[in-house]
């Protein structure tokens, strides 16, 4: 199939960008969107030209590190689906295509299609993790974990950290991503005893770079694990709850 | 080719019983007391399972540590794409598991390779890795009970696999990056994102620190440290088509070779019986297909050659469940160096599956209809999904189509019972060493030995090297070691963007992946070999006039990242093969044609092959030279490895 491509090139963060249109040429049905960006690649380079820079790695759909915006769409049309699992059968010979970056204030573009998601990282530091070191832990049946709560805990938890859910708010704002990994970690046992000083943290980390919700909702339809917006309504219970807790006298509960 | 026995490798396993030697090495080791452990500054380069896991760890002692990934965040990692689960001996369902029995089967299923002393540490302490990250939070599969749950895996006939759904090596990284964030939190760890390793720098013979490229500004970086630990996984992206990350390679074990550290047998791959065949020329890359799915799903074949009917139209006489067939005790459950070569000769009689026959069937509708559709979603809806996506086929409704492809490296850095390799002060740490998998490593096994290596193993084991440099300061980074080997990263930048040649990184890549798939993959002969042995230099010579490399240092430039990796394809590669050559035998994934039994397994030669080959690098234009560490089995009985 032939496809025409309008692709975001900039050249570093500090420049302007703007939309170049390239031709690919006899893309197979069956490759995926970014083995027809190589092909792409192999063809600019062929011809002088630099290769688009894009972030991609296990190319499985599980390690986050790729996201493109598709026509508008943060990973493509195909739901529940990242941009390096989207396949070219998706599309239809003569399509015009249009790859864009993430969009958002937080994420500055390092160059094409590559943004910087560092405060993500930074709002984990803050508090998304259990502080329990290496080496202190008890026997793993010790501690019984019911299976829905088990079950909840692993659907939030499988959050990929790819930044779709930022890219697809109108107002750029964390709360899925956020609120999947105080879900993941407050809804187990192990977690509870930091879980409202975690959801602070967290919380503050996360207004200090982006938007604010407004119940939307587009992030959970561009989310490529459909992880629900349930977590930020429990994301938002429990910070409300931590205001009135006094939870550092209270030991927390 | 030289082959010398010399006593440079000391393996330092302690003595005594099996069960008392890790407990005996902790006892024996020097320590370094907790107010002085701010003291040193150790660099750990690779944030997966392992790099995460030593770099947390380490933290929390109280060391200062600096941790480098070319990643974006240390959240990604190849460790992520790991799916089945997590192999420990607790026994919890009751089959007769054991210390004992995780290492019996280890050692068997690695083909009789491997360091007994090495693999009997991993198999005790995989109870505490268990307690660990479920304390961590990782979420594992429960019983309604609340209490943990269990699956089977391939190369053992006990349940003693953890999982997190079909995606616990992501749940595993994340519990160790978020230990590794906390860390980062409190100030312990230093962490350098989108950093890459290119040169490990050296004074008076031993690692005093490493040489970075910045990936967004080409800034060439030096960092000085006390030790230097290395957890940069495999190198299976030598055959360009695997199933590791676009990113994966082996730079930084290979640099740290050309310095000295010597490389253990490289030549020992696992080709993973279940992925998804490749569907076209163009493909990037190839995606596993968990072998958890071999619990629930049959594999088999028409017993026509060239047989043109769609999968559900075949009858079940008409169908050869070859791995039930041949293995009747083990079934679809033998290990995966011998499920693979199955698949193999399958496809070679004709017998492959799917548009271009390069596949066999894994079929679930057995399961579906005995336990019903939802059971087989919950245990691997998310697999099912992933496949779907991919080839565009529902496998509740026809089979899947899987085939082998390049998955793990049993080779590595050679290092001793401590993890440290031939160069004092350089550690390796899971994947990139070559410690526990002998020839062949079982399923959820990979994330037992990183997890192993980063929590329990290198934290208590590095002290004794550290020890040593009490109040001594780290080499000073314009120390002419560093400004040398700066220098030396710069000369090769320049001169790969001075090429300016006519083909892409990608173009020589894939030429070398060729080669290496046919020749020194799934089998291998001496013919075949010598073949790749003459080969490989060639295109590396043709890489080194042609390639076309645009762009500049001073950016963001893939084409440059993955030239640089590339290069030290080309000689890693090399080595697999010159390794490939020399074991006249067969053994785990390491198959040669000429030496098989009567039934097509693998035979090994006990008597002249029952070591650790360990190559030393001496310069471009000179072979290597075979070091031998003669392996001693006290515990366990040497056996033709029979899954019947």
């Amino acid at each position: 199939m032939n496809i025409t491509l309008r692709v975001w090139r900039q050249a570093g963060p500090d420049v302007e960008g703007g939309f170049e249109t390239y031709e690919a040429k006899d893309i197979s049905p069956e490759a995926s969107f970014f083995e027809m960006l190589d092909e792409v690649n192999e063809m600019l380079n062929d011809e002088g030209v630099e290769p688009i820079a894009f972030d991609s790695d296990c190319r499985e759909g599980i390690c986050g590190t790729c996201g493109v915006m598709v026509d508008g769409h943060p990973h493509g049309p195909q739901s529940a689906t990242a941009s390096c699992q989207l396949h070219m059968r998706k599309f239809s010979d003569g399509d015009t295509i249009t790859i864009e970056p993430w969009r958002a204030v937080a994420f500055p573009v390092l160059r094409d299609l590559i943004v910087d998601r560092q405060p993500f990282d930074e709002i984990i530091q803050a508090g998304g993790f259990i502080s329990a070191n290496i080496g202190a832990a008890p026997d793993s049946n010790i501690i019984l974990v019911p299976k829905p709560a088990a079950e909840s805990s692993m659907d939030a938890a499988s959050c990929i950290g790819c930044a779709a859910c930022v890219a697809a708010c109108p107002n750029s704002a964390a709360n899925l991503f956020t609120g999947a990994k105080i879900a993941h970690l407050n809804l187990l046992p192990q977690g509870s005893p930091e879980r409202y000083h975690r959801t602070v943290a967290m919380v503050e980390t996360m207004e200090s770079f982006f938007g604010s919700c407004t119940n939307f909702g587009e992030c959970e339809m561009a989310c490529p694990k459909s992880i629900s917006i349930d977590v930020i309504a429990w994301m938002n219970r429990d910070y409300v709850a931590a205001q009135w807790k006094n939870f550092r006298k209270q030991g927390q509960q | 080719m030289t082959t010398e026995h010399t006593h440079i490798l000391d393996a330092k396993i302690p003595d005594g019983p099996l069960e008392d030697k890790w407990t005996k090495r902790k006892f024996d080791v020097k320590l370094v007391n907790p107010s002085n452990r701010r003291k040193y500054d150790i660099i750990v380069v690779g944030t997966g399972l392992a790099g995460a896991g030593s770099a947390a760890a380490l933290g929390e002692l109280g060391y200062n540590v600096k941790a480098f990934t070319y990643n974006d965040s240390s959240r990604r990692a190849h460790s992520i794409a790991a799916q089945g689960g997590i192999n420990a001996t607790k026994n919890y369902p009751n089959d007769n598991d054991s210390v004992f029995r995780l290492f019996y089967d280890t050692v068997k299923g690695g083909d009789y390779r491997s360091r007994e002393a090495n693999v009997y540490r991993l198999a005790e302490v995989s109870d505490a890795i268990i307690d660990q990250t479920v304390a961590q939070g990782a979420p594992y599969g429960r019983e309604y009970g609340g209490m943990l749950d269990n699956r089977s895996f391939g190369g053992a006939q006990v349940s003693r696999t953890f999982y997190a759904r079909g995606q616990t090596g992501q749940q595993l990284l994340l519990t160790a990056y978020q230990a590794l964030a906390r860390q980062v939190g409190l100030g312990t760890v230093e962490l350098f994102t989108r950093t890459e390793m290119v040169e490990l720098v050296m004074k008076d013979g031993r690692a005093v620190g490493i040489v970075t490229r910045d990936l967004v500004t080409g800034e060439i970086e030096s960092h000085s440290a006390h030790a230097v630990v290395l957890a940069t996984g495999g190198y299976s992206n030598a055959y360009f088509l695997s199933t590791n990350a676009m990113n994966c390679n082996g730079t930084a074990v290979w640099r740290a070779h050309r310095k000295g550290a010597l490389f253990a047998n490289p030549s020992f791959t696992q080709i993973h019986p279940t992925c998804i065949p490749a569907s076209d020329e163009h493909q990037s890359k190839l995606t596993l297909m968990s072998e958890s799915l071999r619990n629930d799903g049959r594999i088999w074949v028409s017993k026509t050659p060239n047989d043109d009917r769609a999968a559900n139209d075949i009858p079940e006489d008409e169908r050869d469940y070859y791995l039930e067939r041949q293995y009747p005790a083990f079934g679809n459950l033998v290990p995966r160096d011998v499920a693979s070569r199955a698949a193999m000769r399958m496809v070679e009689d004709d017998k492959g599956v799917g548009p271009l026959k390069n596949g066999v069937y894994l079929d679930f509708a057995d399961a579906i209809s005995r336990l019903g559709r939802q059971v087989i979603e919950d245990r691997y809806g998310n697999l099912f999904e992933m496949y779907e996506r991919i080839t565009d086929e529902n496998p509740y409704e026809v089979p899947m189509r899987i085939y082998p492809a390049p998955h793990y490296t049993m080779g590595g850095l050679w290092v001793d019972y401590n993890l440290e390799t031939t160069i004092p002060g350089l550690f390796a740490s899971g994947e990139a060493n070559f410690s526990d998998h002998g020839a062949n490593r079982l399923g959820a096994s990979a994330l037992m030995q990183g997890v192993a290596d980063g929590y329990f193993v290198l934290p208590a084991t590095i002290s004794g090297y550290l020890a040593n440099w009490l109040n001594v300061a780290p080499v000073p980074t314009d120390d002419e070691a560093f400004v040398e080997t700066e220098q030396a990263v710069q000369d090769q930048i320049e001169k790969l963007l001075s090429i300016n040649g006519t083909h892409s990184v990608d173009y020589f890549h894939r030429r070398l992946g060729k080669i290496m798939i046919a020749k020194c993959g799934m089998s291998r002969d001496r013919e075949g070999l010598e073949w790749a042995l003459e080969e490989i230099p060639k295109i590396k010579a043709e890489f080194w006039s042609d390639v076309k490399i645009l762009g500049t240092n001073e950016s963001l430039n893939q084409s440059l990242e993955r030239a640089g990796r590339v290069v030290d394809f080309f000689e890693l590669a090399e080595l697999m093969v010159r390794d490939a050559l020399q074991r006249e035998e067969s053994c785990g994934g390491h198959y040669r044609v000429e030496h098989q039994t009567e039934d097509g397994e693998a035979k090994r030669d006990d008597d002249n092959f029952a070591y650790v080959s360990a190559w030393e690098w001496r310069g471009e234009d000179s072979p290597p030279t075979l070091h031998k560490e003669e392996l001693e089995f006290e515990y366990v009985a040497l056996t033709q490895r029979s899954y019947k």
